[in-house]
């Protein structure tokens, strides 16, 4: 990106223009271009070069210009250049190419997090205000977009050309990508891992939108649960704060101010709560038993959809103190309903 | 001994000139005795006739692909029908076609030769391989008629063992026996190669050929396993349930790609390899000069077998791998990309100097250069990380494997065919016709597959049964170019069929070439050599070819 921009805005609006280039839509895509464009001028030249020594040589010592061949054994210092040459672009590649990797692949701290969820064939959003999408999936331009993936069926792919990035989604893993859209519009959004009969139906719209009309729409569109309510019902109605209560004594640890901690597990090895870890401890328990706690959790698989557990693990980040572990510990054990919004039906 | 100068053809006179009274085609007759020849030359053309059979099923199948994406409307036939086509596309033409190609038909024929032996060191062994290699493609083809599979070529879990109803494990169990095949190819040249080299053969006079081979040879012999191990393992997990890749029972869906691609990243160069010493043959031949950097040619075929083995999880760059990790494979295939640069610089300037005349075969050999070099550098670019990430799972890497396999390896093939059809059958092919059709096949590759580059940069992802209309244009050119590039494929079949009854009687060396294979009768004998030849020169050595001719004239005058 060191040419001159009005140049490369020129370049990209042009070749977009012709059908030959996809917009550039976030801020992650003139990253990406521009190490396209590299790597397009070194194999322009590196196949000009072959093109031109086999040409060269072809039309110079063609049979009928030079009826006899001179052997000519080799010679080191050639082989040196080619090799090292090459050898030289390829390391640039390689590091240019990595720091656009992690570039693409570490999601700023602020950003905003959205839960996907891919199944055969359709992709659903879940926004942490209770925003319920199939095929699309809304975000405003101007902020940083976490996406949090997880497959329920076999391997997807989560791809939007427009932004430059692309995610595999995996069955029974978390995966994160992120981006920031620069323009709105509605953008591609397509599944590009091979999943089966409708592979190819597996498509949706990215609309972005500006921050105004993006609160709108999320006003508009909320189910009236956030994610994180549904997962403290689910909390309560599965007993989960029979053991996690909070309480000293509880069999289970305290999982207020849980996440985003270290936490010393039972053998011997510290992890970092995310959302994968606490995915993973719902779902296989035996294998993250937090020190000083006996390992009597039951395993969760098989009775929490990917759905409920987006909620669980949105439900759980939620818990900043030990008063909000209480207030579901109170809610769950009184005889009245959890409260609701007004006109909610209780799941 | 008068060649023009625009051609180094030397056929003997035609109006004397006859066929061998004895060759390895007429010394025995009837079916079985091909079908219980030890004979590896037979064993080739039996290899031979099958690849090809399977070319031209999986070209009917990507002809069929094409056809569907004229229009960006799911129309031609069925989304489950597509994804069928693309999986017997890819099966077919890897495990059937790609892989044995070069190895089986043109190595089995000519390594003995080559290096002056008789014939492989095991040569029932070599029957025994074809037999494996017919059994795994009859039950693919049993795969096929019973309703198909659309696995991709990929098999890639849990999509493989718990979602699709059609014939997996049949198609599995094809690969797996054809994979012994391989096994059993790789294992024969590598044996041959260390033990029964002429008198005089030392490892640096060997063409280079026989080098591209032995490396290929390595691969399938350590990577092939590989593949059949999880195969297996897919076959069990669909049929008993055992759970490796399944999470719900603790194990891991990505595993199966890391075996997976363990192998079939590797056999890329089992693919390649083979062809890249089509070329070192063929140019230096043509240009009438040794190759330029013999030793950095051979050792360069080497150092991609080596490195091969580790870039395997550049396949898997967006999967979730730990970024380290990703690291260490993305320079590990940046250094495989760099001994296939020398390889091409050197094969440039073997022609410096040269004495080049462009026979068919040097046609070919263009074709790949230039080709092999776009393939390679294309993917340059998916070994880069963060490019990876666009360009990965779309019509990009489509486009890049097609370029490599396509238009390196079978370029590469189809040159060698023309390259030793006078040696294999002792009739010369038409000139101009193949010429006509070394055009058209690049002309015809270029335009299928260059508006795959574009497609997958603007996004199209592969396997697509159906594609937004703005995608449109681009893949009516590439159905196009598929058209054009179906007529270069099937004229050598018309041709060389032709000539095996009227093509111009070759004589020993048709192309004045050096290597060994030459300086015996066309077609051989079933022996080979009368007697095992003693070789005090290296390879490519014209000037010790030119005494050898002035030497045969004097005495013969």
């Amino acid at each position: 990106m060191h040419i001159s921009p009005v140049l490369w805005q020129f370049l990209v609006k042009w070749l977009h223009a012709s059908a030959l280039f996809p917009s550039e839509a976030s801020t992650i895509a003139p990253y990406t271009d521009a190490l396209y464009f590299f790597l397009l001028l070194i194999t322009l030249i590196g196949v000009v070069l072959v093109g031109a020594l086999v040409f060269g040589f072809s039309i110079r010592y063609r049979a009928a210009r030079n009826p006899v061949a001179t052997q000519v054994e080799g010679s080191t210092l050639l082989e040196a250049t080619w090799t090292i040459i090459p050898l030289a672009l390829f390391l640039v590649t390689f590091v240019w190419g990595a720091l656009l990797y992690f570039r693409i692949y570490t999601p700023p701290t602020n950003s905003m997090n959205i839960y996907i969820v891919g199944k055969q064939w359709m992709w659903k959003a879940e926004h942490p205000g209770g925003q319920h999408e199939i095929n699309a999936l809304h975000v405003p331009i101007g902020r940083p977009v976490q996406l949090t993936m997880s497959s329920q069926d076999v391997f997807h792919s989560f791809s939007i050309p427009d932004f430059r990035v692309k995610r595999e989604v995996i069955p029974g893993r978390y995966s994160t990508v992120w981006f920031e859209a620069t323009d709105a519009g509605t953008y591609h959004l397509f599944c590009t891992q091979y999943c089966g009969t409708a592979h190819s139906a597996m498509i949706g719209d990215i609309v972005a939108m500006s921050p105004e009309d993006y609160e709108s729409w999320t006003k508009q569109s909320t189910s009236g649960m956030s994610l994180a309510q549904n997962g403290e019902r689910l909390f309560a109605s599965m007993g989960c704060n029979s053991c996690h209560s909070g309480n000293a004594a509880a069999r289970g640890p305290n999982l207020a101010g849980v996440y985003g901690s270290k936490l010393q597990l039972a053998n011997g090895s510290q992890v970092l709560v995310n959302d994968a870890y606490l995915r993973d401890a719902i779902l296989n328990p035996s294998q993250h038993v937090t020190a000083g706690y006996a390992p009597i959790m039951p395993t969760y698989q098989g009775q929490v959809s990917e759905d409920g557990l987006i909620d669980l693990v949105e439900y759980i980040k939620t818990l900043d103190n030990n008063y909000r572990v209480q207030q579901t510990l109170t809610t769950s054990q009184s005889d009245k309903v959890a409260p609701t919004t007004p006109g909610m039906v209780k799941p | 001994m008068s060649a023009t100068t625009s051609t180094i053809v030397n056929l003997p006179d035609q109006r004397t000139a006859t066929m061998p009274k004895r060759d390895y085609l007429n010394n025995e007759h009837g079916l079985l005795s091909w079908l219980f020849t030890g004979d590896h030359k037979r064993i080739a053309i039996l290899y031979l006739i099958s690849i090809t059979f399977f070319f031209f099923l999986g070209g009917i199948f990507a002809g069929l692909i094409r056809l569907e994406l004229l229009t960006p409307q799911p129309d031609l036939v069925a989304s489950d029908t597509y994804n069928k086509l693309f999986s017997l596309h890819g099966i077919i033409m890897i495990f059937l076609f790609l892989v044995p190609s070069v190895p089986a038909t043109l190595g089995n024929f000519l390594i003995p030769i080559m290096i002056g032996a008789k014939d492989l060191a095991f040569p029932k062994i070599n029957l025994l391989s074809w037999y494996l290699f017919m059994a795994g493609g009859v039950l693919t083809l049993t795969a096929l008629v019973t309703g198909g599979v659309d696995t991709g070529w990929t098999f890639t879990t849990p999509l493989s063992t718990h979602y699709l109803n059609t014939n997996v494990v049949t198609a599995a169990t094809g690969i797996f026996i054809a994979g012994f095949a391989s096994i059993f190819t790789g294992l024969n040249f590598i044996v041959t190669i260390h033990r029964m080299r002429a008198p005089g053969m030392t490892w640096f006079r060997m063409p280079l050929f026989v080098w591209a081979n032995y490396a290929a040879s390595i691969l399938m012999v350590l990577g092939t396993p590989v593949l059949a191990i999880s195969l297996v393992l897919v076959a069990l997990e669909r049929t008993l349930g055992l759970g490796v890749f399944d999470p719900t029972k603790g194990g891991d869906p990505l595993l199966f790609q890391h075996l997976f691609w363990f192998y079939s990243h590797p056999a890329v160069y089992i693919m390649i390899l083979p062809g890249m010493g089509v070329i070192s043959e063929v140019i230096s031949t043509f240009s009438r000069k040794r190759i330029f950097g013999y030793t950095a040619v051979a050792f360069s075929s080497v150092a991609i077998a080596l490195f091969g083995f580790f870039v395997w999880e550049h396949h898997m760059f967006i999967m979730g791998v730990s970024n380290y990790s990703a690291l260490v494979f993305s320079l590990l295939t940046m250094l495989v990309a760099v001994p296939s640069a020398i390889k091409i610089f050197n094969w440039a300037f073997t022609l410096q100097k040269g004495s080049i005349t462009f026979e068919t075969p040097m046609l070919y050999a263009f074709a790949f250069i230039g080709l092999f070099t776009i393939g390679g550098m294309t993917g340059v670019f998916l070994g880069a990380l963060g490019m990876d990430i666009h360009l990965t799972e779309t019509y990009f890497i489509v486009a890049h494997f097609h370029y490599v396999m396509v238009g390196g390896m079978l370029m590469a093939f189809l040159g060698g065919i023309h390259f030793w059809w006078p040696k294999m059958f002792g009739r010369m092919y038409p000139e101009s016709l193949s010429k006509l059709s070394a055009v058209t096949s690049f002309i015809g590759f270029n335009l299928t597959f260059m508006p795959q580059f574009v497609l997958g940069y603007l996004g199209m992802p592969r396997r697509y049964h159906a594609y937004p209309p703005e995608f449109q244009v681009l893949n009516v050119l590439s159905t196009a170019g598929a058209t054009v590039l179906g007529v270069g494929f099937l004229l050598p079949v018309l041709y060389l069929g032709w000539s095996l009854k009227y093509g111009a009687i070759a004589g020993n060396n048709p192309w004045q070439a050096t290597g060994l294979e030459w300086q015996i009768q066309s077609p051989p004998l079933t022996e080979n050599f009368t007697e095992i030849p003693i070789v005090t020169q290296d390879a490519y050595d014209y000037e010790w070819l030119a005494n050898k001719t002035e030497h045969e004239v004097t005495t013969v005058g």
